[in-house]
């Protein structure tokens, strides 16, 4: 007599599909990519460029992981069953590092006399695969700061184009404030007036633009050191035990 | 403390210091490992540093340089070091990536010394800029020191913190990558 087979347990026939992420399950809703996925089930992939509030961007490729062998930006990946998922490897480690390192020798960053020191993403970033020092030769552009906003200033010499103002800008505070302009190593962010000058814009304090720099570009003035080196954000816990705290 | 093992056998270690481009702040936190300086010289043998006031190093196990390179004479002792120790240690912001000093990067050397001895005012008339033989030569730029030797460990911090410097000498005295960590590894 052939067997019918029984229907699956009423638990498991509604579970959403899973990959699997360093030897664990991570569910995932259809259209999510690999980084959304881990986010929401608490694992941290390392990221600059992507947000959990806006689109991916997939330029900073600090999030690669290996899908299935290959290397896949995990925020531009959908997540799909049967994907097998390595995040937390010395190999893909040692390629942040180096990715990390190209970043900071391409732009000015003097961590001792940045305001965003212990908040940065860059840094803690850094801290977390391990950067002790730059390897590569330094760079030391030319950008000179912009302070004629009266109540932000921009330090263009942090920037790492990683697009998240320009995004906030456009998509919260339906602004249009800033723009990547350039090619190669000559991308940099720029400001949209006639002028070039922040103070020539719709650009308010209060605007989301102004809070979502992962790096210490928009400064709020006449707020350093409100709260002193030693007791920010990422002087309390790595950034992969805080990554959490970015859900919107 | 463990006391730390020491493959190397009972001989002391040297340890050699020298701040370049730098402010001393990295000898001041290297002594604020306060009373484990009394361990660390059952350990290790100072060579050239400002604890012996030696002027020239010798053959030495441990070379630590804080500070970058603003000047010819700091490019000659870099070298010195780099010849002289087994393994060199780039100590603090300025070794690493140059640091405060770096900051003038963007600017024209000239005009700087021109500004600050020639045109200030303030001066007396007919100041110059320094021009004493003895004085060593500014490079245009300020540079990390990977960038000219070889480097074999970095430890950050502006400066690094006596703990930072602790765990990163004990490890490397016993024979293990030192490894520093989260609360240890600072770049400010």
């Amino acid at each position: 007599m052939t067997q019918v087979p029984l229907p699956p347990p009423a638990a498991t026939r509604d579970a959403p599909p899973c990959f699997v992420l360093d030897g664990q399950n991570v569910p995932f809703q259809p259209g999510e990519t690999l980084i959304q996925a881990a986010h929401h089930a608490g694992h941290f992939i390392p990221h600059l460029c992507w947000s959990p509030e806006f689109a991916a961007h997939g330029s900073c490729r600090i999030c690669t992981v290996k899908v299935n062998g290959r290397a896949s930006a995990a925020c531009t990946t959908l997540a799909a069953p049967g994907q097998t998922v390595e995040n937390k490897t010395g190999e893909l480690n040692a390629q942040r590092k180096t990715l990390l390192q190209m970043l900071f020798v391409e732009g000015n960053h003097f961590c001792p006399s940045c305001e965003k020191s212990g908040n940065c993403k860059l840094q803690a970033t850094a801290y977390e695969v391990g950067m002790e020092g730059p390897h590569f030769e330094e760079f030391y552009p030319d950008r000179p700061v912009d302070a004629s906003h009266p109540e932000l200033l921009l330090d263009f010499n942090r920037c790492i184009v990683c697009e998240l103002c320009v995004r906030a800008s456009r998509e919260v505070d339906h602004k249009n404030v800033f723009a990547i302009g350039g090619h190669g190593i000559g991308t940099h962010l720029l400001v949209n007036s006639p002028s070039g000058k922040l103070a020539d814009t719709s650009m308010a304090s209060g605007d989301h633009a102004a809070a979502v720099c992962p790096v210490g570009v928009i400064l709020h003035k006449r707020q350093g050191f409100s709260v002193p080196i030693g007791e920010r954000r990422y002087d309390a816990a790595p950034i992969s035990e805080t990554a959490q705290d970015d859900t919107p | 403390m463990i006391p730390p093992v020491m493959p190397h056998g009972p001989r002391k270690l040297k340890l050699a210091t020298v701040s370049l481009a730098g402010c001393f702040g990295c000898h001041m936190s290297f002594l604020d490992i306060d009373e484990r300086l009394l361990q660390l010289i059952e350990l290790v043998e100072f060579d050239r540093s400002p604890l012996t006031d030696i002027k020239e190093i010798g053959h030495c196990d441990i070379g630590l340089i804080e500070g970058g390179l603003c000047n010819a004479e700091n490019v000659v002792v870099l070298r010195e070091f780099r010849a002289h120790c087994k393994t060199l240690v780039a100590v603090g912001a300025c070794a690493i990536n140059g640091g405060l000093p770096a900051q003038r990067n963007h600017l024209n050397l000239g005009t700087i010394l021109n500004n600050v001895y020639g045109s200030r005012t303030g001066l007396r008339a007919g100041s110059a800029i320094p021009n004493d033989p003895e004085l060593p030569l500014p490079l245009n730029q300020v540079h990390p020191i990977h960038e000219v030797v070889h480097v074999d460990y970095f430890l950050p911090g502006c400066p690094p913190s006596a703990d930072a410097i602790w765990k990163f000498l004990t490890d490397l005295m016993a024979g293990r990558t030192p490894q520093l960590g989260h609360g240890l590894m600072h770049y400010d």
